[in-house]
């Protein structure tokens, strides 16, 4: 984990994989920023942690079950659910159009 | 304003209503009188809430003014995490936190101002501008819960609640010279509250006494059939740890072979002494390093970030992606990389099981010692504008909380020094076992009362 400089083509190549929209100039001040962030946590390389657990949760638990019941506090109605959507139609989500080839 | 209501505390206000000393209606337009006063110099506040003075309030908290931080959502009502995503954005749902609250008759008077998407430690990186140290105006108050905590020191509240993935309830409630408890990760359910790190979030109470903290821990924490990480122990009652004795309790003090904490180190000496005095018997312990805690933090919190926040895509609420600032497009998209094929071993899982490494040292920690003392922060609040161009400024300051935040650790900070000068404090941290907020509530509160720090006692 040897602190390493990001070049604007990966930031390039990140922000399209987390779609963020960048603009050039965030393109540079995140590159940097990487750099100095990368440089900060590499002292986790020098620990030996070949025979360590990782630990995701620190609860505990597992398979915490609930009856298979459907209660108006588990539930959201349509009209609540679309409420703060920019476009909605006829009870649907109203996205771009992604494909645009006629099968 | 010449009755002073609004610097009650909680414990004051529910036995004051219950000894029909004031009105809830006197309190809330004292609170109201205040916020008007100070908020367009602290912005403390995102949205304040319209008074309803005519609304009555059933439960044992009476009305109490209580605030919650803009990450807590409350149907029907603007929540927008500091973040201009969510600028209009009024939930279809409530947190749990608020349901309870609500139930136990609290009045919540209006949402506090944060780092946006809690993604920082000064609430300077806000959409909405940043929050002033109250009792400083020149410096900052701490984050990621600085309007909270402001709210708190300013009497703009009577009690609030804020959230910690590492540090932000702690730190700004350090900063701001007030009380803030960081549960066990589990004891408080995050249903409802807009998630930052899932591993590690955590709302809990920031409050002017100990006391205050210890009652509104009582009523937010529990089980919860909405969130499964929630934990089923039961829920003492925390106010019954209130004025116990803590002799023979053995403490342990963490990190005072950190460089660069002398100043601090310094004060935490004397809190330790004062701990003797009340018959603790206090030892200097050695802890795993802090700093490799940073790593662990930064890595988790970022993977667990670029997930959480996958969901704002402007389509089914909020605006779009374009509208994140850029601290979160930052964490968002270090996140990413650090979960990428290729990388995903080298940093995540490596985070994952130095983070098994804390777990572990604190078990043995707590084989030794009963609590464990440390400085909150590694020095005063910081003047505003500190935070510019600083990729890491939350990470670092946060350092010390780190440990005990990704390992799920309960803990308790409350002002044990104050400089006459700046008018600034420091805060001391208290760990404890998993489920041990008992101890936290003890040893704070014996500490608090053979101290002057605290504002709002030995008026």
């Amino acid at each position: 984990m040897a602190a390493q400089n990001f070049t604007t083509q990966q930031v390039k190549h990140i922000a399209a994989l987390a779609n963020v929209p960048v603009s050039v100039e965030e393109e540079r001040a995140i590159a940097s920023a990487f750099s100095e962030t990368l440089t900060v946590i590499a002292n986790l390389a020098t620990i030996d942690t070949s025979t360590v657990e990782p630990t995701a949760q620190t609860t505990g638990l597992e398979n915490v079950w609930r009856e298979d019941l459907v209660t108006p506090e588990t539930m959201l109605s349509q009209i609540d659910a679309l409420a703060n959507a920019p476009a909605t139609a006829q009870g649907y989500f109203v996205v771009k159009r992604i494909l645009h080839h006629d099968q | 304003m010449t009755n002073n209501l609004q610097r009650l505390t909680l414990a004051d206000y529910v036995a004051g209503i219950k000894a029909k000393q004031f009105t809830a209606l006197e309190v809330r337009r004292a609170v109201h009188e205040t916020i008007a006063a100070k908020n367009s110099q602290l912005n403390a506040y995102v949205t304040v809430f319209d008074q309803h003075l005519t609304k009555t309030y059933e439960g044992q908290l009476g009305g109490a003014p209580i605030t919650l931080k803009d990450n807590i959502l409350i149907k029907g009502e603007r929540t927008t995490a500091s973040s201009h995503v969510l600028d209009k954005f009024k939930p279809p749902y409530s947190a749990t936190v608020y349901q309870k609250l609500k139930q136990a008759g609290a009045a919540i008077i209006g949402k506090t101002n944060m780092d946006a998407w809690a993604h920082g430690s000064s609430t300077e990186t806000s959409d909405y501008g940043r929050t002033l140290n109250p009792r400083n105006p020149e410096f900052l108050p701490g984050g990621s819960s600085g309007g909270s905590a402001a709210a708190v020191a300013a009497d703009m509240t009577i009690a609030a609640v804020g959230t910690e993935t590492a540090g932000s309830i702690r730190q700004p409630s350090a900063w701001c010279g007030v009380v803030g408890l960081k549960p066990t990760y589990g004891r408080v359910s995050r249903y409802g509250i807009v998630a930052m790190a899932s591993s590690t979030d955590s709302p809990g109470p920031i409050t002017k006494t100990v006391e205050d903290s210890a009652m509104l821990l009582n009523y937010v924490a529990g089980q919860d059939p909405h969130d499964s990480t929630t934990a089923p122990n039961a829920v003492p009652d925390y106010t019954s740890f209130l004025g116990k004795s803590i002799k023979g309790l053995k403490v342990g003090v963490l990190y005072q072979d950190v460089a660069g904490l002398e100043k601090v180190n310094e004060q935490i000496e004397h809190a330790a002494k004062v701990l003797e005095k009340l018959g603790a018997t206090v030892t200097r312990a050695h802890a795993l390093d802090p700093h490799f805690a940073i790593g662990v933090y930064t890595i988790v919190q970022r993977a667990e970030v670029s997930s959480n926040l996958a969901r704002y895509d402007g389509i089914r609420f909020g605006n779009d992606r374009s509208f994140f600032g850029s601290e979160a497009k930052r964490r968002i998209m270090l996140g990413t990389y650090t979960l990428a094929k290729g990388y995903a071993e080298k940093y995540y899982l490596t985070a994952q099981k130095v983070r098994t490494l804390f777990i572990n040292d604190f078990e043995q920690l707590f084989s030794q010692f009963d609590v464990l003392i440390h400085p909150t922060s590694p020095g005063f609040a910081k003047k505003t504008g500190a935070t510019e161009g600083e990729a890491m400024f939350g990470e670092l300051e946060d350092m010390l909380l780190e440990p005990s935040s990704v390992t799920g650790l309960p803990g308790i900070s409350l002002p044990c020094y104050h400089d006459s000068q700046t008018n600034l404090f420091l805060g001391l941290n208290i760990l404890a076992p998993r489920f041990r907020e008992d101890l936290l509530i003890s040893v704070a509160d014996a500490f608090e009362k053979a101290t002057n720090w605290n504002t709002w006692r030995n008026r």
